[in-house]
């Protein structure tokens, strides 16, 4: 029945869009040749149904009165002004990275949805050529499970629940979706904590639920979620340590760090640089993974962790 | 097929088969990402519709003989659908979000075209919530190397690159013919052919230290490249799997690598299994995780980094004595 489903809806725009007033939903329902043979609670679901679907794709269908004097039963119209996409005019250089970003998503309805865009924007006249980028391939990923209910929830402004991995049941007024590092973190109101929260898509234990109706809540007008985004990154180095670093080795953390001198005996290759770090444990990390191509000579406190995690390494591999 | 899937593509094929007048059906299907059956679909529908009445002057006029003749489309009587509806907030998010992917990793003269195209793109959205609502941020390389990436892929000229390879641990030298730049999990990376090599590598872009576009143009290599739709897991599936035991404190591991078959322990601990192309790397990835990884299979795979640890802390006690324990 898709196709008769179609058709109806298809026939209703049109009927909308074409009277230029408001139409009452009896002159609807004659105008319209798919009501005709429903019963009247039918007719009333069916009709409240092919308007939300309309409405959910964009469609503005006003309602209003119909009549000046007795204005008693609504009516219902579509502007095509409202109706319309706006000219755009993009150049060749323009069309092409249009037609790059049609590629992007890895994500089924995303790109569903940015194919319907670049549909619209190909019946307005723009071209997309992709093909002298050929070479270019960004893609964005979100394999998280509840980035579709989230990414809805943000757009329609709808409170959604869901269980953090420590178990905790969270109800969030999401504002918006940043991802880093390819993975999706959602930003907004945490209902019962009263502050700004930020979570881990895949930290979610279930699916996120909607709670609320459609616009429950603002979005602040200053978010700035790069910003928040960018306090994702690792910490601004605050403190310094010296490493001896064997030529050539480590390169990551040589170019970070500035020639300095030790008093400790080295042997021949090494060469001494401070280097600054902003968290003691995930500086030691990094620097284990180097094994005998970094030594840490200061501070004390780094160089304990990373032997100690050198002689796990050593132990729990051995004990395999 | 859903009905509101349909719905929104007849939308925009009428005003862009008005615009087409005499189109190929595979062209219209080519360009709106379906095929000949489901556009023939399309077509019976909107056979169906018009104006009120629907009288046969009423109806959308399809000359369905081209159609099923020639294969090519003549539409008529339907000049009240001129405009395709204007973008919806998902649609111009979702464009919006992949353009400026798309930014990350273009070379000087086409960032400027995608940021022209940004501008025209939410001035004809109008009225939408801000497209500030969603951000994917990409660690790709400085400008200046991005540019000369960029220029060599687009010249097809061979790049003299400096890169820092992170499981060796070291910097490297190498000629390369680049064949494609791509993001995938919010990094860029260069696809290229490798001469040091012998073979295809790929270089993350943040880590390439240096780049020289040289006067040589690049060869034609007759290599595959790697299918990224499924992610990074499939795209290494030829690599040798290693399954890994992990202590709570090193789980993260699994959201920060593409990883398969997860056991959960009790204590909160994970089994895994991921691929790994460079044995260098697992070495570093067990070295980094401090002790909080164990290699259940293959046998063997976790013993260079126990030397290389025990050889570290050899060192530590020669040249530091008591004072490193």
């Amino acid at each position: 029945m898709a196709p008769r489903k179609t058709e109806r809806i298809l026939n209703l725009t049109i009927c909308l869009l074409v009277s230029g007033r408001y139409l009452p939903k009896s002159r609807i329902r004659e105008a319209v040749e798919g009501y005709h043979n429903l019963s009247d609670a039918a007719f009333e679901r069916t009709f409240e149904r092919d308007k939300d679907e309309l409405r959910s794709l964009g469609v503005p269908i006003e309602v209003g009165s119909f009549d000046p004097i007795f204005d008693d039963e609504p009516g219902y119209r579509i502007l095509s002004s409202e109706f319309a996409l706006p000219a755009i005019d993009l150049d060749a250089e323009e069309a092409a990275v249009v037609g790059v970003a049609a590629r992007v998503w890895r994500h089924a309805s995303m790109a569903e949805s940015t194919r319907s865009a670049i549909a619209k924007l190909r019946a307005a006249g723009v071209e997309p050529d992709a093909s002298q980028l050929a070479s270019l391939e960004p893609s964005v990923q979100a394999s998280e499970p509840g980035f579709e209910v989230l990414w809805n929830a943000v757009l329609d402004r709808a409170r959604v629940s869901f269980t953090y991995r420590d178990g905790s049941p969270r109800t969030l007024e999401a504002w918006g979706l940043t991802s880093f590092k390819g993975r999706w973190y959602v930003i907004g109101r945490d209902v019962d904590r009263a502050a700004t929260r930020m979570f881990k898509l895949s930290r979610m234990t279930d699916l996120p639920r909607r709670v609320s109706r459609p616009g429950s809540y603002e979005v602040p007008a200053d978010l700035d979620l790069r910003r928040l985004a960018r306090s994702l990154a690792p910490r601004e180095p605050t403190e310094t340590a010296v490493l001896a670093i064997r030529a050539g080795k480590a390169p990551a953390l040589a170019r970070r760090g500035k020639p300095t001198t030790s008093d400790v005996k080295l042997p021949a290759g090494f060469a001494v640089y401070a280097v600054g770090f902003g968290d003691l444990h995930s500086a030691a990390e990094e620097i284990t993974q180097y094994a005998a191509d970094v030594v840490v000579l200061e501070p004390a406190e780094l160089r304990e962790l990373v032997v100690r995690g050198l002689t796990a390494v050593a132990e729990s591999v051995a004990a395999a | 097929m859903t009905s509101r899937a349909q719905v929104r593509r007849l939308l925009s094929l009428v005003p862009y088969l008005r615009e087409h007048d005499g189109v190929a059906m595979t062209d219209v299907a080519a360009a709106f990402g379906i095929n000949v059956k489901t556009l023939r679909e399309d077509l019976s529908v909107l056979w169906m519709c018009g104006m009120p009445g629907l009288t046969p002057g009423d109806l959308i006029d399809i000359d369905m003989d081209a159609v099923d003749g020639e294969g090519v489309i003549h539409l008529s009587n339907a000049d009240y659908l001129t405009r395709p509806l204007r973008l919806s907030a998902d649609e111009a998010l979702a464009l919006v979000l992949a353009l400026r992917t798309l930014r990350e990793i273009a070379g000087p003269g086409k960032r400027e075209a995608v940021d022209r195209a940004l501008k025209k793109l939410e001035a004809a959205a109008g009225n939408l919530p801000a497209t500030d609502q969603a951000t994917v941020a990409v660690t790709a390389a400085r400008d200046d190397i991005q540019a000369r990436v960029n220029d060599g892929l687009q010249r097809r000229k061979r790049l003299d690159l400096t890169y820092d390879v992170a499981s060796r641990a070291e910097t490297t030298r190498r000629m390369v013919d680049p064949l494609r730049v791509f993001v995938l999990d919010g990094y860029g990376y260069l696809e290229a052919w490798c001469y040091n090599a012998g073979g295809l590598r790929t270089f993350r872009l943040d880590r390439i230290a240096g780049v020289e576009v040289t006067a040589i143009d690049a060869a034609t290599h007759e290599v595959e490249l790697k299918d990224l739709s499924k992610g990074w897991f499939e795209a290494l599936k030829d690599a040798p799997l290693v399954t890994l035991e992990l202590q709570p404190s090193a789980t993260w591991i699994a959201e920060y690598y593409p990883t398969e078959a997860i056991t959960t322990r009790s204590d909160g601990g994970l089994i895994v299994s991921l691929h790994v192309t460079d044995p260098a790397w697992l070495r570093s990835l067990l070295l980094r995780l401090q002790g909080g990884a164990q290699v259940l299979s293959p046998p063997g795979a976790g013993d260079s980094a126990a030397e290389a640890a025990q050889e570290a802390l050899d060192q530590y006690a020669v040249l530091l004595g008591a004072a490193a324990r």
